[in-house]
């Protein structure tokens, strides 16, 4: 069975769409897109709490602070996931 | 390229319903998603001072308190408003206040 990729969409040439393939193909690109909206929105924040005055370069201190707000902010947006999802259990029990 | 399978359908009666399934699981998925990405941003901002080598319990208890806050103000507004809604109703002609 040949691959799914390029315009096939997982058809093979046979016609029929398989859903597997698509499934998983959909899948591959909702994980990318939350990845950049991750990327996006931790830059932003990390850029304001590290940047000051924007110089000439990153100075050292400045790489730092952002390495470390990075952590930081996986460590956060962890933390709310999993509140959110206690959360969400919390109210389900009690329906 | 010639489809000669009705999987897909000339006619949106027949949807896979496998792929229906995936579809609502996913959408359900993104919806958490987005609110977790919504209010880690909004958390943040709330309780982060200066990132620092680790998240202190200070802050990770901000972050859960933040969380269930919002889902609080969240229902809040929602009740509210349809109490309100009966009494007087916002969205109709009447957009005076």
């Amino acid at each position: 069975m040949e691959s799914g990729f390029g315009s096939d969409f997982g058809g093979s040439g046979s016609g029929k769409l398989d859903p597997g393939v698509i499934m998983e193909q959909v899948k591959v690109q909702i994980a990318v897109a939350n990845a950049q909206e991750l990327l996006q929105r931790m830059t932003d924040k990390c850029f304001r709490k590290c940047i000051g005055k924007p110089g000439g370069s990153l100075d050292n201190s400045e790489q730092k602070c952002i390495a470390m707000c990075m952590d930081r902010y996986m460590d956060a947006w962890n933390t709310v996931s999993r509140a959110y999802n206690s959360r969400l259990q919390r109210e389900r029990a009690n329906m | 390229m010639d489809s000669s399978s009705s999987s897909s359908g000339a006619g949106l009666g027949t949807v896979d319903p496998q792929l229906q399934h995936f579809i609502e699981v996913e959408t359900q998925k993104q919806r958490f998603q987005q609110l977790v990405h919504q209010m880690t941003e909004l958390c943040w901002e709330k309780c982060m001072d200066k990132p620092g080598p680790k998240l202190d319990s200070r802050a990770e208890a901000c972050f859960v308190n933040c969380v269930e806050r919002f889902i609080d103000t969240s229902q809040f507004i929602l009740n509210r408003l349809e109490q309100t809604q009966k009494s007087k109703p916002v969205f109709s002609e009447s957009l005076s206040d």
